[in-house]
């Protein structure tokens, strides 16, 4: 158990930056999701705490020690690859006991530990079978089997679930999930996947182009993104965002979004953004909080008629689709709501959940 | 009226189509066949042809019979070859190079072909392709300026190097390595990274990740490189004619020719015999070691 802590890291491919100084302090047992786009530098940053790279610059501190200079095994740490590197010439048990018998630990202790982490992981039965014979799903557990019997200080996982279909994905992440909350051990956890980067983390972390963006609970980056592309990256379908210009109107505040829609700044915000009136910004939605007009208004809403562009009934909800001013705007509406394509229908938007967005720093005021 | 003349063209164009693939499938299996058994009897004929010879006494040789048939089967060339004192000093000599050899290249090869294939540092991959380069510079351009070096050798430090066998012990590798390597290279950047890599976190240092999870994953690239060094080192016929003189210094192929040709007269029996027996070592080797020769051993390591 352990915590982790980078400070100013900086790694370089020869002169390309793939990660630009990032400062990350990771509490015991706590469970961080590093998430963003492709190529955002979240393997180099796991790869750096594993001590598969050397950082250029900065330093890495796993529980008090400083491990720039540590080789990797003698971090004490393990890691569950997107590929799962599997021994394949040894069979499960063989895998998941390796680390344990290259530090000699007494043979009943690893039966004893492979057996324990088998039965956490539901891969008793398989303890004989060489990979090869192994499902994908199997040979997820069993990189994950490998991991848990060392015990380690920090768990780092590089994307364990992308290469599983969907609803194994869903069961691996609970079961990922449930070990954390038996095992507690601190987790570094990279994915692009949103959805897993919320349901799982303590914290996540939003990275984007080699430097973080926002790290927060999961209810923080939903709730208050600290940048655009914070706000853009996490909730699905993406926040629509919107060129508005920000105007006084006697009693209050007005975003104007085009000639013939405008939308009231609720009370509690006006505060907030009276110093931008008269500026260009970008207003920020989500299509959850522009639902079906009900005969209720809660304060703070807005309502108006859109013509619809698109509906995609989804089951449970239909995603609908209007245009403002060339840009298409997405409401999640109920299913019995949802008007036809081509006609108009009442919306509501909640703007007690909106944002706005300086279009200059892309930072959300 | 005219569509359905349509779709019947249509449809029997549809069935044409179907029956040409399967006779092209056919056609090709057919060719394929016909060149197998045609590459089988261009190269089996030789050997075929050395063990009908290796039977026959030298007299049914020089009566010119038909060549393909043996009229009093012998084993007089085996006996004599195999009570010959001088043919077992060959293949003991030819066997010892090999097996030196083969153990060098494989230690040097191995490290290196790691170290090329698997860390990056600068110069690395002028590295990779300078040792295939080296391998391409024939034999028989480097004995002269070997024999230079000998001669210098020699003159300076004493140390006599030329008509001594074990001195191809040291040749060979000049040979056997950089191929060796290059083709472990090849193999080994195959093989995932991650596989070593969660050798190193799972607490292995390098030599142990070498040994544990390493190379037993890359054995059939080792292997190939075995057979092609042991290949080299057994049957490499200029470097032994040109280095080695005397009769008890000399490896197999050029003890075989240099002993039983005496002038003008060939013991065309023995010649075949010992051609014969020196091939066996390497198609024994060979038969062990396909069995190791498993392809696709990474099997199971990723998602697949
Ligand atoms: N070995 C390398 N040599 C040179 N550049 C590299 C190397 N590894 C990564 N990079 C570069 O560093 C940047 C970050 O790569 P990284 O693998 O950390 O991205 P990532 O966030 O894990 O992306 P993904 O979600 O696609 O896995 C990329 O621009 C990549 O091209
Ligand atoms: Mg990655």
């Amino acid at each position: 158990m352990a915590q982790v802590a980078l400070r100013n890291i900086v790694k370089m491919f020869d002169r390309t930056p793939a990660v630009q100084g990032i400062d990350l302090d990771i509490s015991d047992r706590e469970f961080i999701v590093l998430v963003g786009p492709s190529g955002c530098g979240k393997s180099t940053t796991l790869r750096m705490i594993a001590g598969l790279e050397e950082a250029t610059s900065g330093e890495i501190y796993i529980g008090d020690q400083l491990v720039n200079d540590v080789p990797p095994k003698d971090r004490d740490i393990a890691m569950v690859f997107q590929n799962y590197a599997l021994y394949p010439h040894m069979t499960v048990f063989e895998n998941m006991s390796f680390g344990l018998r290259l530090k000699k630990f007494p043979k009943p202790e690893i039966r004893e530990r492979v057996q324990a982490a088998a039965r956490i992981l539901d891969i008793t039965n398989l303890l004989d079978r060489r990979p090869k014979q192994l499902s994908g799903g199997q040979r997820q557990r069993v990189a994950m089997g490998r991991a848990i019997v060392r015990n380690p200080k920090v768990f780092l996982f590089d994307e364990p679930l992308s290469n599983l279909d969907a609803k194994l994905r869903v069961q691996m992440r609970t079961e990922i999930k449930k070990i954390h909350q038996t095992v507690t051990t601190t987790t570094v956890y990279v994915t692009h996947d949103q959805v897993e980067a919320m349901t799982l983390a303590d914290r996540v972390v939003i990275m984007n182009g080699g430097r973080i963006d926002q790290i927060g609970s999961p209810h923080e980056v939903y709730h208050k993104p600290r940048t655009q592309f914070v706000a853009g990256f996490i909730g699905s379908p993406t926040m629509n965002f919107l060129p508005c210009r920000l105007v006084e109107n006697g009693a209050g505040l007005t975003v104007r979004l085009s000639d013939w829609l405008a939308l009231p700044v609720p009370p509690s915000r006006e505060a907030r953004y009276r110093p931008r009136v008269g500026q260009e910004m970008i207003f920020g939605l989500r299509p959850e909080h522009i639902r079906e007009g009900r005969g209720d208004m809660p304060p703070g809403s807005a309502a108006f008629d859109a013509r619809l562009d698109v509906v995609e009934p989804m089951g449970m909800e239909t995603m609908v689709y209007f245009i403002v001013d060339g840009v298409e705007v997405c409401g999640r509406v109920d299913p019995a709501a949802a008007g036809n394509v081509g006609e108009s229908m009442r919306l509501v938007a909640d703007l007690n959940q909106m944002h706005l967005i300086d279009p200059r720093t892309e930072v959300v005021i | 009226m005219t569509m359905t003349t349509a779709a019947a063209a249509a449809g029997q164009i549809g069935r044409a189509r179907y029956g040409s693939i399967s006779r092209g499938r056919r056609r090709a299996l057919f060719w394929s066949y016909f060149f197998l058994i045609l590459f089988v009897i261009f190269f089996l004929t030789p050997p075929v042809y050395m063990f009908i010879t290796s039977l026959k006494s030298s007299a049914e040789i020089s009566a010119a019979t038909n060549p393909w048939w043996v009229y009093h089967p012998t084993l007089s060339n085996y006996i004599d070859l195999l009570t010959q004192n001088q043919f077992l000093i060959f293949f003991r000599n030819s066997a010892i190079v090999s097996i030196c050899v083969v153990s060098i290249t494989m230690v040097v090869s191995i490290f290196a072909a790691f170290a090329l294939a698997r860390m990056r540092f600068w110069g690395s991959a002028t590295l990779a392709t300078g040792v295939f380069l080296t391998y391409l510079i024939p034999e028989s351009l480097l004995f002269i300026p070997l024999f230079k070096t000998f001669a210098y050798i020699h003159d300076k430090t004493g140390i006599e190097l030329i008509n001594h066998w074990w001195v191809l012990i040291i040749l060979y590798p000049t040979l056997t390595v950089p191929f060796a390597t290059w083709l472990m290279i090849g193999y080994f950047s195959s093989i995932p990274k991650e596989l070593d890599e969660a050798a190193l976190i799972d607490g292995a240092g390098y030599i142990q990740m070498l040994t544990r999870i390493f190379i037993p994953v890359a054995i059939p690239g080792i292997i190939a490189a075995m057979i092609f060094s042991f290949t080299v080192s057994w049957a490499n016929f200029l470097y032994p004619l040109a280095f080695t003189t005397s009769a008890d210094q000399l490896v197999l192929p050029v003890g075989i020719v240099t002993t039983l040709i005496r002038g003008d007269v060939y013991a065309w029996g023995q010649i075949m015999t010992g051609a014969l027996l020196g091939a066996a070592p390497p198609l024994i080797i060979y038969a062990f070691l396909m069995d190791y020769y498993i392809s696709g051993l990474t099997a199971g390591a990723t998602k697949g």
